[in-house]
């Protein structure tokens, strides 16, 4: 029975809201577990959800260093989208998608999908042969893809300068109706109610210090509360990546940390209902429900663990909103942050078995983890339920770039603050 | 962020291009080591902690640097020009692989 409902609501409002239970309990680690994952962020918690509901998996610990969801899934800018060039890619993403599509019903927790379309705008004829292109490769594998002329997207998006005299004028842009963005904290919420439910143990301010081991074999994790054993370890650790295999004694691997910002102004009346990215940089920007503008661009640059950025990408970031919506150049910005990014070599992540015996990886997220999330859990879980991973996620391997088989979806090369 | 070229001084970090990790090494052109040219295009050792990188001054007198930079508190530790190329005696004593 859902627990959620009109009925309970209203049950519980007319009982002076004593009856709801915690979404999810806080136990003490047990001594050992048949799956630890590494990670309570979005990918952390959906894998052991997954491990718990398509697997029957389900003496499984997360262990988050801080509290749940402090990381990458409460900082990013919400977007959620398919609108890849490369099939390996198309077809991962468009299975998140076909996951988000059912995940509030799925997990009887409201994430607010809101599928209000994903535009990106073209500023040279060249880019608008390129988007004519990614679109036709989506739609030869199902994705919808819509190329929009200026007067549609003059229509869509008022506010936008879509004059000839704008900085970078608009040509014309490529539209993904069935994208769109979610509210975040739900989606970590929600899977960690959903896997709490099913039995999984989320323990929070537990760290993990290091790796324990039989000959080569991963056989647990020692943590800030004692060590716990299990049959498989899992991480999930996106930024971090770096830092928990050096615990494991992998000091090199194709990836960099890099530090991204996003921002949020005060909140405005309606005024931008889709997502747009603007072509001639690196900008995206929506408004929540709250009705802030929530935006962002480049990463800084350089290879960061600092969560929080520099003034640089501040300005260039506001310029280019400037250039897209010259009305907004009196809107007041409310915060900023910065969260970590685990940028790979080719711009595309890594879920896969190993490198160690005992071990299964799941990283290299760069900025487009958020949208992953359903399906990144979905895959791993499969993977570390039957040693082997599923055809969605089989080309997402760590040997890849020694064996020449990247997937570079911008074909930028092995430059990670490119991506 | 001020990062201070040995010929300009303290400049902005937006007069620098970052060239990323500073410990890799480029093998002979003619080296046929797989695992060598693997290791120089595609590994990194992303520490958190002291990193010791390439930026070039592109902005200014376009020199080579090799900086020494927290990757935690983003303090520039030094600067120096990046003679040698990527390979550096130092970091390769810290018991990189």
């Amino acid at each position: 029975m859902a627990e959620y409902s009109a009925f309970s609501l209203l049950k519980n409002a007319l009982t002076g809201n004593k009856d709801w239970k915690p979404a999810w309990r806080k136990p003490d680690p047990k001594a050992s577990y048949d799956v630890i994952v590494i990670g309570g962020g979005g990918h952390g918690l959906s894998t052991a959800y997954y491990l718990a509901k398509e697997h029957g998996i389900t003496n499984v610990a997360v262990l988050e260093k801080g509290w749940l969801g402090s990381g990458n899934v409460g900082r990013n800018t919400t977007a959620v989208r398919s609108n890849y060039l490369l099939p390996q890619n198309t077809r991962f993403y468009e299975h998140s998608m076909k996951l988000w599509e059912n995940l509030s019903h799925d997990l009887n927790y409201n994430v607010m999908f809101s599928q209000r379309g994903c535009l990106n705008l073209a500023h040279t004829p060249a880019q608008l042969d390129d988007y004519a292109r990614r679109g036709n490769a989506m739609r030869h594998l199902g994705v919808d893809a819509e190329l929009m002329s200026v007067d549609q997207i003059k229509r869509l998006v008022p506010a936008l300068d879509v004059s000839g005299s704008a900085r970078f004028p608009v040509l014309g842009g490529l539209m993904q109706r069935r994208a769109g963005s979610a509210r975040h904290d739900a989606v970590a919420w929600g899977y960690a109610r959903g896997a709490d439910r099913r039995g999984v143990d989320i323990i929070e301010n537990c760290e993990v210090t290091g790796f324990l081991r039989d000959g080569g074999r991963i056989i647990g994790v020692s943590t800030t509360r004692g060590e716990i054993r299990a049959k498989k370890v899992a991480l999930a650790v996106a930024g971090s990546t770096g830092r928990v295999m050096q615990l494991a004694g992998i000091s090199h691997m194709p990836i960099e940390s890099h530090v991204l910002q996003a921002f949020v102004s005060e909140s405005l009346k309606p005024i931008i209902d889709t997502i747009l990215t603007f072509g001639m940089g690196h900008f995206y920007i929506s408004q929540s429900d709250k009705g802030g503008l929530v935006y962002g661009g480049d990463l800084d640059g350089y290879n960061s663990y600092a969560q929080r950025g520099s003034l640089p990408i501040v300005d260039e970031v506001m310029s280019e909103m400037l250039a897209l919506f010259p009305g907004l150049a009196r809107v007041r910005m409310l915060r900023s942050w910065g969260g970590l990014c685990d940028m790979t070599m080719d711009g595309s992540p890594i879920i896969t078995t190993g490198p160690l015996p005992g071990m299964y990886l799941n990283c290299g997220w760069c900025y487009g983890g958020f949208k992953a999330t359903p399906a990144s859990g979905w895959c791993f879980a499969y993977t570390i339920a039957k040693d082997e991973p599923h055809e969605f996620n089989a080309p997402f391997t760590l040997d890849r770039f020694y064996r020449g088989l990247i997937i570079d979806d911008k074909g930028q090369g092995a430059t990670p603050r490119l991506h | 962020m001020l990062i201070t070229c040995p010929y300009c001084g303290p400049r902005d970090v937006i007069e620098f291009t970052y060239q990323g990790d500073g410990n890799r090494e480029r093998p002979q052109p003619a080296s046929q080591d797989l695992d060598a040219w693997n290791a120089y295009v595609y590994d990194r050792l992303n520490p958190a902690g002291d990193h010791n990188e390439i930026w070039q001054h592109s902005g200014g007198c376009r020199a080579h640097l090799r900086v020494v930079r927290n990757t935690i508190t983003h303090e520039i530790l030094s600067t120096a020009f990046a003679r040698g190329g990527h390979k550096s005696t130092e970091n390769r004593a810290e018991g990189r692989s």
